[in-house]
């Protein structure tokens, strides 16, 4: 009994230490971007300050802008793509399917220091140039392997019969898709698009490798701000960030079970 | 409602002849049974009759019109599949109604096509429910529904009985033969199951390697293989090989066996006679019966008790055969015994050698 007890504690104890060591340096910047001092110190008073503050710093506010549209735009086409070649990939027999399902592995193993430089040289040679479409179009084409991957995982999951149940009661390719396949895939596309939202929002070495110094994204924004001088309007702009992409991931959780169906 | 007919098909993968000049007509309104091995093309060919392939060469037509070219959405059929492939998204009679909706009918008249259909296959109460919440039983009778609420000209079936345990089996065999007399629709049933083909359908298909060894009703079929393969796919048949008397054949030892059934051959041709296990009489001694009998000695040397009936299996000559005989309380034979096998020249099938 008592040894029992004692592993349940430590258990227990397990679980708030990794929560801990997953959330405290963020709950202590958080905190921090609530703390009259600018320099971290201590007794902590409250102020709103920063936050103020930050409403006026209009480079960050717009290269805030600047990350959440280009992340959303490229979330957006990566899934819509990425969800239809996999769906391609899964259905169809061609010849060279093998070696180019292979190609979609290696881009997620090339470091993005390597992917940034040849996307900067590549889009110079074509007159893309930088600047945010050059981010946009970038994004996308990071994010596409892993939607890729995430949805085909999903898609072995699928049973083949049931497209042709469903093609047999007459349904027509688009009908097929739209009300068979997808639904089944869609926890599939939602989490290859957390991906790709993520790739996008969290991108700093190719977004930097492609900005202009007008046209900047959120994390190139910021490690511009730290060099010339750490602000706590930093600290705001990131507690804003992760309350709502935690709420994201939260409302997401709670409309699609991860991990399979029950 | 329509007949099928199946015309010179043949469709290869690669060097495979997964259907080799296949020919069938399929009544209107009839219980069909594909029977085979499993490669034995029966799939491919319910296949291509669905429009999920299509053929290299030969015709396919439904209803008089030629489909060979036609997808499967435009066919007009109706299909249950092995895993019943109902979808997990959908409740009961959503799956039962998509038919009708991805043709646009009206929301009243799907509930009420769907109710009738779920009546009609005894799961009236059960539309809200997720195909995941049903036993597979119910999974099955909703494939039937959904298949058949659209009305289409022909009902294909891939081994659907096949996921299901014995007793229930023999309930659902009962009742899709039920359904399929209510609404008259022309079946095509594949299965490798020979004695669901033989007690469901009106007529019987068996396959072998892409090619159709023999179609019939199932009492000509049994009573009248036409090769080794059918007799001994369709049913456990005793097969004695020999050289042709034209009446029957002479065995290697000089042991002459009369066959008054099945094909016409000319004397000395190589040939065989095939000999149900039932239709052998098993005694110890030579009695007084029927002189033209066809009469072997052997030796028991197994016998299996089943209740109802024993099989026995008797050792002549370097062959073993088998004896069924019902259990009437009277013939007990021990194994090692010596026993005297009688049969009517009528119960012998002669067969062309292959």
């Amino acid at each position: 009994m008592a040894t029992t007890r004692f592993l349940e504690w430590c258990g227990r104890l397990y679980i708030w230490l990794l929560l801990a060591f997953l959330y405290l340096p963020v709950i202590i910047m958080a905190l921090m971007s609530f703390n009259v001092s600018p320099f971290y110190q201590l007794p902590f008073e409250w102020t709103t300050e920063w936050y103020a503050s930050l409403w006026q710093n209009d480079q960050l506010i717009s290269a805030t802008w600047n990350s959440m549209e280009i992340a959303i735009i490229s979330t957006i086409i990566a899934t819509v793509l990425g969800s239809a070649a996999s769906l391609a990939l899964y259905r169809h027999e061609f010849r060279g399917k093998k070696v180019l399902q292979a190609l979609l592995f290696p881009p997620i193993a090339i470091p993005w220091l390597i992917t940034g430089t040849a996307m900067l040289i590549f889009f110079f040679g074509v007159g893309i140039g930088r600047g945010l479409f050059a981010i946009l179009l970038g994004h996308v084409a990071l994010a596409l392997p892993y939607v890729i991957v995430v949805v085909s995982a999903r898609l072995q999951t699928f049973a083949p019969e049931l497209e042709e149940a469903a093609r047999s009661l007459g349904a027509n390719q688009w009908q097929v898709t739209s009300r068979v396949t997808l639904p089944w895939i869609m926890p599939g596309v939602i989490a290859g698009g957390l991906f790709a939202f993520a790739v996008s929002f969290d991108q700093f070495v190719v977004s930097y490798f492609l900005s202009t110094p007008g046209q900047t994204t959120l994390p190139v924004e910021i490690y511009a701000a730290i060099r010339k001088g750490f602000t706590p309007e930093i600290n705001a702009v990131s507690t804003i960030i992760i309350v709502v992409s935690m709420a994201l991931m939260l409302l997401t959780a709670k409309f699609f079970k991860f991990g399979g169906e029950k | 409602m329509a007949g099928v007919q199946v015309a010179n098909l043949s469709r290869s993968f690669g060097a495979h002849k997964a259907l080799d000049d296949v020919s069938i007509d399929f009544a209107d309104g009839g219980f069909y049974a594909l029977l085979g091995p499993s490669g034995s093309g029966k799939t491919t060919l319910l296949r291509q009759i669905a429009g999920f392939d299509f053929p290299d060469t030969g015709r396919i037509a439904i209803g008089g019109e030629s489909v060979e070219r036609v997808p499967v959405e435009k066919r007009r059929i109706g299909m249950v599949f092995q895993n019943y492939a109902l979808f997990p998204n959908m409740s009961v009679a959503d799956n039962v109604g998509f038919g009708l909706s991805v043709r646009g009918q009206a929301k009243p008249t799907i509930a009420s096509e769907v109710q009738r259909a779920l009546d009609l296959v005894q799961l009236g109460r059960l539309g809200g429910r997720r195909p995941h919440q049903l036993s597979g039983g119910q999974r099955q009778r909703v494939a039937l529904a959904r298949a058949i609420v659209t009305k289409p000209r022909v009902l294909l079936l891939d081994e659907p009985l096949g996921a299901l345990d014995k007793a229930l089996r023999v309930d659902m065999q009962i009742e899709l033969k039920r359904i399929q007399r209510d609404i008259g629709i022309t079946t095509i049933f594949v299965t490798h199951d020979q004695e669901e083909a033989l007690t469901m359908s009106d007529r019987i298909g068996i396959l072998r390697d892409g090619r159709l060894v023999q179609e019939g009703p199932p009492e000509e079929i049994y009573d009248r293989p036409k090769s080794e393969f059918a007799a001994t796919f369709l049913g456990d048949a005793n097969i004695f090989r020999g050289d042709s008397t034209g009446t029957g054949i002479r065995l290697p030892d000089g042991t002459a066996i009369a066959a008054a059934a099945g094909a016409t051959l000319a004397a000395g041709a190589r040939a065989s006679c095939a000999v149900r296990p039932e239709r052998i009489r098993i005694a110890t001694d030579s009695g007084t019966s029927d002189p033209n009998a066809n009469m072997l000695r052997g030796q028991v040397s197994r016998r299996i008790f089943a209740g109802n009936s024993s099989t026995y299996f008797v050792d002549r000559d370097g062959q073993t055969l088998k004896v069924i005989v019902q259990n009437t309380g009277v013939e007990r034979l021990a194994e090692g015994q010596e026993v005297v096998l009688r049969w009517s020249p009528e119960s012998t099938v002669l067969i062309a050698a292959n």
